[in-house]
């Protein structure tokens, strides 16, 4: 009987004419380094995970809070202080902005039709089909087009950024753009940064017009309304207050996603296992930022009409 | 070699690189602890030492891209330790870093990856003086013809040299080679080392050299630093270095294959 280790090394001397005890051995060491391999990686992921101290953990938690004030409080010095990277501003916005279109027309398209298609039997129950136009206005201008475009951007562009910056970090690009005098944070994040809280609000009106065709082809199917009169019912109802709102929610998730994503890339370790987390981490946390941000505005709102 | 060697006796010595007492550690990792290195002008100055040795954290902290715990970094007379972003920035304006993975940016050209320290460092030049800068550097390093080509399309020893001619753009006085052969075939070794001779005379450069090749370190290095247990201990010529009884330092000249240069 022999206890073996992970990553042990055991030379065992057999008799060379006695194969059955030889294959017996083999077969018996075989199966206990499996074991002993697979219990080693089991302790390493659970040393790793639970035996961090309480306090550890909340030291860590504050320390990252921390890290994260003192990076965003950094864009806001080094996005006001010259040079400006306007070319590389111009080129973040056509990439966040233009290639978004594409996810955002058919998401914005389908939930025009699918919400007022939802929405027609409940109102048809009282014979105010006739609503519809105003109802699907308020609800795509108020909440959903900001929201939709939000989750989109944080799932489509905050991966993408927190992918980006991470692979540069750990392939020690931004090292490499550091050194040679060029300051990457006003390179890599402050122009990533600027062009999605620029690029989210001009894709949450894109979205909200793209519903409301969804939508009106939805009415139109049905009710032979004319485009003129759907614009005008549904605009009806609209305040300038609900137009700001959503364009305020919108710069606001704007810039959640993309100082969440560059911070995320920028604080990337671990080779390609960072980068994974790194984009997994954007998206996760973005969303979550999404919603609270999206009820404390709401409620701020609400509190004006 | 022995010009160079000449030269720099002739002339009083000035250290462009002054490393005094430099500790750096990792948590409970201790990787340099009293590192004194002087690195004078137009010397090739080669560090050796096993994988983890701490080669690499020491040229980080000499371009100021890690902060040491303790010691002091002067390059070019000015502290590196003690300097805000903007004046580090410009310091290493005079600083090459040519890094071990060649960190060459994924996302553009060759063209476009020389030309970004460049635009960004001299604002006034036309598009014209670029040009011409861009491929003059890349015919130094001989690779002229790869200049539309995506850092994808290059071969490691390609890739080196493209590295090279990134930080030669801005025509540094210091170069600092991270692993410049590694991971490279021993033919590309050969004329990368001889690259790095051709840019010690051509652009005047004083370089730190990080490697664990000894054939590098005997075709490149004025001056050969032995880096044991966080410490220099020893430094001479490739011969003095390696004509010794310390166990840990045979060792090493033992188990690496010396090509002839």
């Amino acid at each position: 009987m022999i206890d073996l280790c992970y990553s042990d090394q055991v030379i065992i001397i057999i008799h060379p004419n006695n194969k059955d005890h030889q294959n017996q051995v083999n077969n018996q060491i075989d199966c206990r380094l499996r074991q002993c391999s697979m219990e080693n990686r089991i302790d390493n992921i659970q040393k790793e995970e639970y035996n961090e101290p309480l306090s550890q953990r909340v030291a860590r938690f504050f320390t990252g809070l921390y890290s994260i004030y003192q990076f965003t409080i950094r864009f806001f010095k080094e996005a006001f202080t010259p040079p400006y990277e306007f070319r590389e501003i111009i080129r973040q916005c056509y990439n966040i902005g233009y290639r978004s279109l594409a996810i955002i027309t058919l998401t914005g398209f389908i939930t025009g039709i699918v919400f007022t298609k939802q929405s027609r039997p409940s109102l048809a129950e009282f014979g105010a089909t006739s609503w519809l136009p105003s109802l699907i206005s308020i609800a795509l201008i108020r909440a959903l087009a900001p929201l939709i475009t939000a989750l989109i951007a944080a799932g489509k562009i905050g991966s993408n950024i927190g992918a980006e910056l991470g692979s540069m970090n750990v392939s020690e690009q931004i090292d490499a753009m550091e050194v040679s005098g060029t300051n990457p944070f006003k390179f890599l994040v402050v122009t990533r940064v600027l062009a999605s809280t620029c690029m989210l609000p001009v894709l949450m009106v894109y979205a909200a017009l793209i519903g409301l065709l969804g939508s009106y082809l939805n009415v139109h199917q049905n009710e032979l309304t004319s485009f003129t009169t759907f614009i005008h019912d549904s605009f009806v109802r609209i305040t300038y207050l609900d137009i700001f709102a959503s364009v305020l929610k919108s710069t606001v998730y704007g810039f959640t996603i993309g100082i969440t994503g560059c911070y995320q890339g920028y604080q990337a370790k671990q080779g390609t296992v960072g980068v994974g987390k790194a984009a997994n981490s954007t998206v996760v946390i973005s969303m979550f930022l999404i919603f609270i941000e999206e009820m404390i505005i709401v409620q701020i709102v609400n509190s004006f009409r | 070699m022995n010009e160079i060697e000449n030269n720099i006796k002739n002339q009083p010595p000035e250290a462009v690189i002054s490393i005094k007492n430099l500790s750096k550690s990792f948590q409970d990792n201790q990787v340099l602890c009293g590192v004194n290195l002087d690195v004078l002008k137009g010397e090739n100055v080669v560090v050796l030492g096993r994988s983890g040795s701490g080669k690499s954290v020491l040229i980080k902290i000499v371009a100021g891209l890690l902060r040491q715990d303790e010691g002091t970094v002067y390059v070019l007379g000015k502290d590196v330790g003690s300097l805000d972003i903007k004046t580090l920035q410009e310091l290493r304006k005079h600083i090459g870093f040519s890094f071990q993975s060649s960190a060459l940016y994924d996302g553009m050209t060759v063209r476009e990856n020389l030309e970004f320290p460049l635009v960004r460092n001299k604002r006034k030049l036309m598009n014209k003086q670029v040009a011409e800068a861009v491929e003059q550097v890349l015919n130094d390093v001989g690779l002229l013809q790869t200049i539309n080509q995506m850092p994808a399309e290059l071969s490691g020893g390609q890739k080196k040299r493209i590295g090279i001619a990134r930080t030669l753009i801005l025509q540094p006085e210091i170069m600092l080679y991270d692993e410049p052969t590694g991971g490279i075939d021993p033919i590309t070794c050969v004329e990368l080392n001889h690259l790095i001779n051709k840019v010690q005379k051509q652009y005047n450069t004083s370089s730190i050299i990080i490697t664990h090749d000894l054939t590098c370190a005997r075709m490149t290095g004025n001056r050969v630093a032995m880096l044991v247990d966080g410490k220099i201990s020893r430094q001479g010529s490739f011969d003095e270095v390696f004509n010794t009884e310390n166990a840990s330092i045979r060792g090493f000249y033992n188990y690496n294959f010396i090509h002839q240069p």
